[in-house]
């Protein structure tokens, strides 16, 4: 068998414009229907946070509107945002700067 | 008038007792019933839109949007749909598990977000006053929310 080849690096367009390097980050925005301890009690139960660190994410919502609640690779943070919205929690997706 | 007290309790076990009052089992029951027939209309629909918000709202990925609405848009209507059948299925039962009572939680919540989309609820709501023609409705999203919290309540000690 013949040894593998080293892979020739390509990086078209589309991934430079991607960079995966950086972080994607899953935000919650404020919205005036959910209850906080609703939104409290799904990041508990969604990302295993200890009570304190979710009751601080949730007021973060509250009074500056979003809150960064988990980052990590593409797939993982499309992951929670699907999760959130299954939830019902208004959360979008964007790649940090 | 709602009569005080508390509708849910987790027993021992980890299951839950439900002691709604006939009047309010007779209120909820039509209504899983009702948003599954509205999501079956697509998740477009105006009052739906808290349903199904977006992932990306960058520009720059506008088409990772698209990607996301069509491999997850489906799933996520059936994800709830899903609670909502078992709300309907248990609407009279006196005991719910675990995952029932998550079912409830996440379809009263639907609920609301559909409800309070159509009433254009703010954070310190006022409720119109009695005559108003949406009187009823704020009344039906205010006892939606309190059964809510009781139901958070009760599950908050689970975690």
């Amino acid at each position: 068998m013949a040894p593998t080849a080293p892979s020739e690096v390509r990086q078209t367009a589309d991934e430079t414009k991607l960079r995966p390097d950086r972080p994607w980050l899953v935000i919650v925005w404020n919205d005036p229907i959910n209850l906080m301890t609703y939104v409290t009690y799904v990041f508990q139960k969604l990302f295993g946070y200890s009570k304190a660190k979710a009751t601080k994410l949730m007021l973060q919502v509250h009074h500056e509107g979003r809150a960064v609640v988990t980052s990590g690779t593409r797939e993982r943070a499309e992951m929670d945002v699907f999760r959130l919205h299954e939830h019902g929690l208004w959360a979008t997706m964007e790649q940090s700067d | 008038m709602l009569k005080p007290g508390k509708r849910v309790k987790r027993g021992r076990r980890g299951d839950y007792e439900l002691s709604l009052p006939e009047q309010e089992r007779e209120l909820l029951r039509s209504l899983p019933g009702q948003l599954i027939e509205r999501l079956e209309a697509g998740p477009d629909e105006p009052d739906l839109v808290r349903l199904f918000p977006p992932a990306y709202t960058r520009d720059e990925d506008q088409k990772a949007e698209q990607e996301y609405r069509g491999l997850m848009g489906t799933d996520l209507v059936d994800r709830h749909k899903g609670a909502l059948e078992v709300m309907a299925a248990t609407i009279d039962a006196d005991r719910l598990d675990e995952e029932q009572m998550a079912a409830w939680l996440t379809s009263l919540n639907e609920l609301r977000l559909v409800l309070g989309t159509r009433l254009d609820v703010s954070e310190d709501q006022i409720p119109p006053p009695p005559g108003d023609p949406r009187a009823a409705g704020f009344a039906l999203y205010s006892y939606l929310s309190w059964l809510q919290g009781q139901v958070i309540d009760a599950m908050s000690g689970a975690l």
